[in-house]
């Protein structure tokens, strides 16, 4: 018998149940609690970068869009840098862009909606461009453990079909689950989504 | 579970000091999922329709994987993680009071710095302050119900509340949930992120509940029960438990400060 190890054991996740808004988005909940609370708008005047509209609904395996469902989003910047110290890239930080938000989906439509801006492309650690994309995580009561997946964008066709982990996805047809559709509406860029849980449409998740 | 642990700091990991980090070329460790519950778990019944069925695509560790926000002290209020003053009107909520406080670890038994631990639960006969509760519970005016707290430089956290209290929920017809207190946490990259829920230690509710057992794995599951720890009370006033949470293994990443390796 070799030395153990002793690694520890990662702590199992549970769901974040149906009231996940009181403790991170208590506004939602119906009450106020804390002196700063953290949303959906990721920019600020200063932020560099076109402004976008992220629209989008989870749908369960009936195709009914989720009503108690958070997502987070987790982003680079313009530049394609992402505000941490463990990204190397080259482009250009900005201390007030940190490139995460958190929203709750409406209770009586589902929907989910950001203010944010479109992230540059990133270089991945063997050298290659990535497409720009946004990295999302979903909680919600029945989710035994929060879903990871990434949105694209409709309008990077030729990054997309570049893109080193888009073409991971064996069936071709998935891929398509992972972008978010532009659209201008009123001079604003939206960019819609929709993420299936289940079904013939359901979305690739990832096991980062 | 480590009621007997020698060490305080780190009761799960049997030496006094936490293990170094394996050098390597950053990541997180493989999560290893026989010890979370499984996507589709019928026994929760919500989880039926809400569950991919697809293999999830594996993807080593990207820049957009080992990177995660940054929060610090001006996120947070100075009564954020004390749970008996941050939403009191005109008194102390009504219950037992107690501290809870741990450690937020990797798999490699090292302290995860200056993390957010972000955490809610219901008052003290079960009802939570949201505007879809309907329990017949009463909503104790002096709580909210939520705090959080940054884990100092080891990654120790704390804060006080009130004991939470059982409550039924639609399931099976006589389903209860065990006292519990969710919490959510970032660690240093997204693919650390975690979500899950503490329970307390002697809760004769625990070994029937539907979500608890969605986890395959007893000791994973036991490990969510939080001791007594009756060294960290209070006396007259708090009992402790203490819930130490443990985030992915990650690989040695890259600091600015560290810039010769790790």
């Amino acid at each position: 018998m070799p030395q153990p190890l002793n690694y520890l054991k990662e702590t199992a996740s549970q769901t974040a149940g149906p009231y996940v808004h009181i403790g991170l988005i208590p506004a939602m909940a119906g009450f106020d609690i804390f002196e700063k609370n953290f949303s959906n708008v990721l920019t600020t005047p200063n932020t560099e970068g076109e402004r976008i509209t992220l629209e989008g609904k989870v749908l369960d395996g009936t195709g009914t869009p989720l009503r108690d469902v958070l997502l987070e989003i987790w982003q680079a910047n313009a530049a394609g840098r992402y505000n941490h110290p463990a990204d190397r890239t080259a482009g250009a930080l900005e201390q007030e862009f940190r490139g995460w938000g958190r929203a709750g989906s409406d209770f009586e439509s589902g929907l989910v909606t950001f203010e944010t801006i479109k992230p540059g492309a990133i270089v991945d650690k063997a050298g290659r461009k990535c497409a720009p994309h946004i990295n999302v995580w979903i909680v919600a009561r029945g989710i035994n453990i929060g879903l990871n997946t990434r949105l694209y964008f409709s309008d990077e066709e030729a990054a997309n079909a570049a893109d080193p982990v888009l073409n991971l996805i064996e069936q071709t047809a998935r891929r398509s689950t992972l972008i978010a559709k532009r659209s201008d509406r009123a001079g604003k860029v939206v960019y819609s989504f929709t993420i299936h849980l289940q079904g013939p449409e359901e979305t690739v998740f990832f096991d980062v | 579970m480590n009621a007997q642990a020698p060490v305080l700091r780190d009761p799960r990991l049997n030496r006094p000091e936490p293990l170094t980090p394996p050098l390597g070329d950053g990541g997180f460790f493989q999560r290893d999922r026989s010890i979370h519950p499984p996507a589709h778990a019928p026994g929760y019944k919500s989880s039926v329709l809400r569950s991919p069925r697809q293999s999830l695509l594996s993807l080593e560790g990207s820049v957009s994987e080992i990177t995660g926000p940054v929060f610090g002290h001006n996120d947070l209020g100075p009564l954020d993680n004390d749970l008996i003053r941050n939403y009191a009107k005109d008194g102390d909520p009504v219950g037992e009071r107690i501290i809870v406080h741990g450690r937020v670890l990797d798999e490699t038994g090292r302290g995860v710095p200056n993390t957010l631990v972000e955490f809610w639960q219901a008052n003290a006969g079960g009802r939570y302050r949201h505007k879809k509760d309907t329990y017949l519970a009463p909503i104790d005016p002096n709580f909210g119900g939520c705090g959080r707290a940054l884990t100092d430089d080891t990654g120790y956290y704390y804060f006080r509340t009130v004991k939470p209290g059982p409550y039924p929920w639609r399931n099976y017809v006589n389903s209860w949930r065990p006292a519990h207190i969710h919490f959510s946490v970032f660690g240093s990259g997204f693919a650390q992120r975690l979500i899950t829920q503490m329970y307390f230690e002697g809760d004769p509710l625990i070994p029937v509940c539907p979500i608890l057992t969605t986890i395959p794995d007893k000791d994973a599951l036991d490990r969510l029960v939080a001791p007594l720890d009756l060294n960290a009370s209070t006396p007259f006033d708090s009992l402790a438990y203490r819930f130490d949470i443990v985030l992915r293994g990650q690989r040695s990443t890259y600091f600015e400060n560290r810039t010769a390796g790790n």
